[in-house]
């Protein structure tokens, strides 16, 4: 399809259920409607919150498709309805949800790449605890782990991220008066991402995000980088069956995002497969590096039998700058003589920078 | 369940909030909305507020107004009780204090008043009105936080004469962003000065952005201190270099600036004094702090018998998200009883550590 112009995104991004992030798309596409553009809403969760329900007044809503799933019926975002009314921008609420077994699709994300792809702008929310790289910080903040997250890349390729704040103080006063959730959910919800403290340090995340949203859609002369990085970077992920090694795909994956670097992942193993793990291990690494390609990392398997050497080796003729590895199982004996290959990295790679990646861990209540 | 380990109820929740604030009230409470550029909505979002309080039945008057008062906010200000503005835009602060509402509304921040009156600034005038006991709710832009200034002027190459400082707008009870998309170019092909233009305003919001995250981080370590909780979120990203007499310092630092501006985050230098150095260290030691000074960057120096204790037991305390450390010269014998590396790794919790070659 030549001369196809593929359809733009703008995320509304937010900390919390509550801050208004439904409310402020739906301002939008009223204005956008008033001027005159062709805009539907392709799907809209009102939660019962009144004065946003009174936002969708006057737009086009394109009827969700029901679902029938095991004994119940469930609604989802009609994606081939929209495909067919064919409007200049389709409003799609929730981006990180997932869709109900059954759908061509896993995940609404990836309804709305299609709706991309076919040409249709969209507006979308989402809050930063669905972002894949930050899932083990917000772990750290909230003791929720969260499972339904949308990948960096999803995001970065928006044109456009805004963020929508509220004080911690005046959401804790909404959720109070009902306005977020009704009474049992609400107490559900205080006793976990809506902690004060939780509050606060989700809502700093997500305005060094949305910071760094912005920066990243500077040319790349006019990003305030001083001194400007004089060597371009490039970072190796070790994988492993250790279930660490997600957490540090992510963390790698970040660190390079926000350096423009290469990200790679590898593991090493001793026949250049995976068929002499036990299959619990082959399952786990699998996962990694199918976790890996997700995040859009390029990913290989090493032939070699000693871990360190193999790594660092590849990592020479690859010009890797940076090595990221899980913190090794503690042991009562030094590191120096663990199995861990984690020693033998450091000194063998003398000439790259090895990052050794903490658990980030929520405080005990 | 032991009543101190009992999760408390939403109710008990709020109600300690709202002792909290009772308590703070005898003051005004200060919310400000803070802004990238005029015309991303902060009139609006403020006069809204004052709508939606004034439904509430709350007495609500607006205390001052721009000059151009946009199309979507004047239906807005015309529900509104407006005390007028005295000669040369200066608040009547005076008539306001004597009207006593429960909130006012001061649309813009940064004016410097006309000589002879009780204050030389307006914030200075929101000031008398908070002491006053009367909540205020007022909007600033970004470009006029006086320690901003430089940055400001180098980005907009406009001169800013009118400022306030940080310290006033980090003492509001309550800050918010109004972030929005820059204003579009009207036309398909934008010229090569509405670029510059857009390129200046994306600048701003950044900045924007990254002053009220530094706001927050703020305001969540005052709350975490004043509640005595010890964790630490790693919102913010915190980069620790430590410096040892062979640490190769200069990539050290120059690579931990790079990953502090590029997170929006801080970078912290430290060395732990250790005494029995040889000559050859002490003055390669010496060297490098030499080299830390002259990069303007501040060193603590932390003391202690355990070098990787000292190291991290600060790293904690300033919520160090990242530790860089030079390449250990120790033998393996010497590594016999586990080295200092091997302690950072094992106990920094959310502490990544990140071995730098020397």
């Amino acid at each position: 399809m030549t001369g196809h112009r593929r359809g733009q995104l703008k995320v509304f991004m937010g900390y919390a259920a509550g801050v208004g992030k439904t409310y402020k798309m739906l301002e939008e596409a009223q204005d956008l409607k008033a001027s005159g553009v062709d805009i539907v809403i392709g799907y809209f969760e009102p939660h019962g919150r009144q004065e946003t329900i009174a936002k969708t007044v006057g737009l086009e809503i394109v009827p969700r498709r029901k679902i029938q799933y095991r004994d119940s019926l469930f609604e989802e975002m009609d994606t081939d309805a929209i495909l067919a009314r064919r409007p200049k921008i389709a409003v799609v609420d929730e981006f990180p949800h997932t869709n109900v077994p059954g759908c061509e699709r896993g995940k609404r994300w990836e309804d709305v790449e299609v709706l991309l792809a076919a040409g249709i702008d969209v507006l979308t929310t989402m809050n930063i605890q669905h972002l894949e790289s930050l899932n083990d910080q917000v772990w750290q903040i909230s003791g929720v782990r969260v499972r339904e997250t949308v990948p960096d890349w999803v995001v970065e390729q928006a044109k456009e991220v805004v963020m929508v704040d509220l004080t911690p103080g005046a959401l804790l006063n909404r959720l109070q008066r009902g306005v977020v959730y009704e009474r049992a959910k609400a107490e559900r919800a205080l006793q976990n991402f809506f902690r004060e403290q939780t509050l606060v340090a989700l809502r700093e995340l997500a305005l060094r995000q949305a910071a760094h949203e912005v920066e990243h859609r500077m040319p790349e002369e006019q990003r305030s980088s001083v001194p400007k990085p004089r060597k371009h970077h490039r970072i190796l992920v070790l994988v492993s069956a250790d279930p660490k090694t997600a957490m540090v795909i992510r963390r790698a994956k970040r660190v390079s995002d926000f350096l423009g670097a290469e990200c790679f992942a590898v593991t090493v193993q001793s026949n250049g497969d995976l068929s002499g793990l036990a299959s619990a291990d082959r399952e786990a690494v699998e996962r990694h590096l199918n976790f890996a390609r997700n995040l859009h990392i390029e990913t290989r398997i090493l032939e070699g039998d000693d871990i360190a050497s193999t790594l660092v080796d590849f990592g020479r003729r690859n010009q890797i700058t940076q090595i990221f590895l899980t913190r090794p199982r503690r042991k009562a004996w030094p590191l120096a003589f663990s199995s861990d290959p984690v020693q033998k990295i450091i000194d063998f790679a003398k000439d790259m920078l090895v990052v050794i990646v903490s658990d980030r861990e929520p405080a005990k209540r | 369940m032991a009543a101190e380990t009992r999760r408390k109820t939403p109710e008990e929740y709020l109600r300690e909030c709202q002792a909290e604030e009772a308590a703070a009230t005898s003051k005004g409470h200060l919310k400000i909305f803070l802004g990238y550029a005029s015309g991303v909505g902060k009139s609006f979002r403020m006069l809204d507020e004052a709508r939606r309080r004034r439904e509430r039945g709350e007495d609500v008057v607006v205390g001052a107004m721009q000059p151009h008062v946009p199309a979507d906010v004047e239906p807005l200000v015309r529900k509104l009780e407006v005390i007028p503005l005295k000669a040369g835009n200066a608040i009547d602060v005076e008539a306001l204090i004597c009207r006593r509402p429960l909130v006012c509304i001061i649309d813009g921040l940064a004016y410097d008043n006309p000589p002879g009156l009780r204050n030389a600034t307006r914030w200075q005038d929101v000031k008398d009105i908070l002491e006053a006991g009367i909540n205020v709710i007022a909007s600033i832009n970004v470009q006029y936080v006086a320690e901003l200034r430089e940055r400001v002027e180098a980005i907009t190459e406009k001169r800013v004469s009118e400022t306030v400082p940080l310290s006033f707008i980090q003492s509001a009870d309550e800050i918010e962003i109004v972030d929005a998309s820059p204003p579009k170019a009207p036309m398909e092909r934008p010229t090569e000065r509405m670029q510059e233009h857009a390129e200046r305003l994306s600048k701003l919001r950044e900045l924007a952005l990254v002053v009220t995250a530094d706001i927050v981080d703020y305001q969540l370590n005052d709350y975490l201190e004043r509640h005595g909780i010890k964790q630490r979120f790693g919102a913010s990203e915190r980069i620790l270099v430590c410096i040892t007499p062979r640490a190769n310092l200069r990539e050290m630092l120059e690579f931990g600036q790079i990953i502090a501006q590029k997170f929006h985050g801080e970078l912290v230098v430290a060395y732990v004094k250790q005494g029995g150095l040889s000559p050859e260290d002490q003055s390669a030691l010496e060297a490098r702090l030499a080299i830390a000074n002259a990069a303007g960057v501040h060193v603590e120096i932390l003391e202690g018998n355990d070098p990787a204790e000292a190291l991290l037991e600060f790293a904690r305390l300033r919520g160090v998200t990242q530790l860089f450390v030079g390449h250990s010269q120790r033998t393996a014998l010497a590594r016999l009883k586990g080295s200092p590396l091997d302690k950072l790794i094992w106990e920094g919790h959310g502490i990544d550590v990140c071995v730098f070659p020397q």
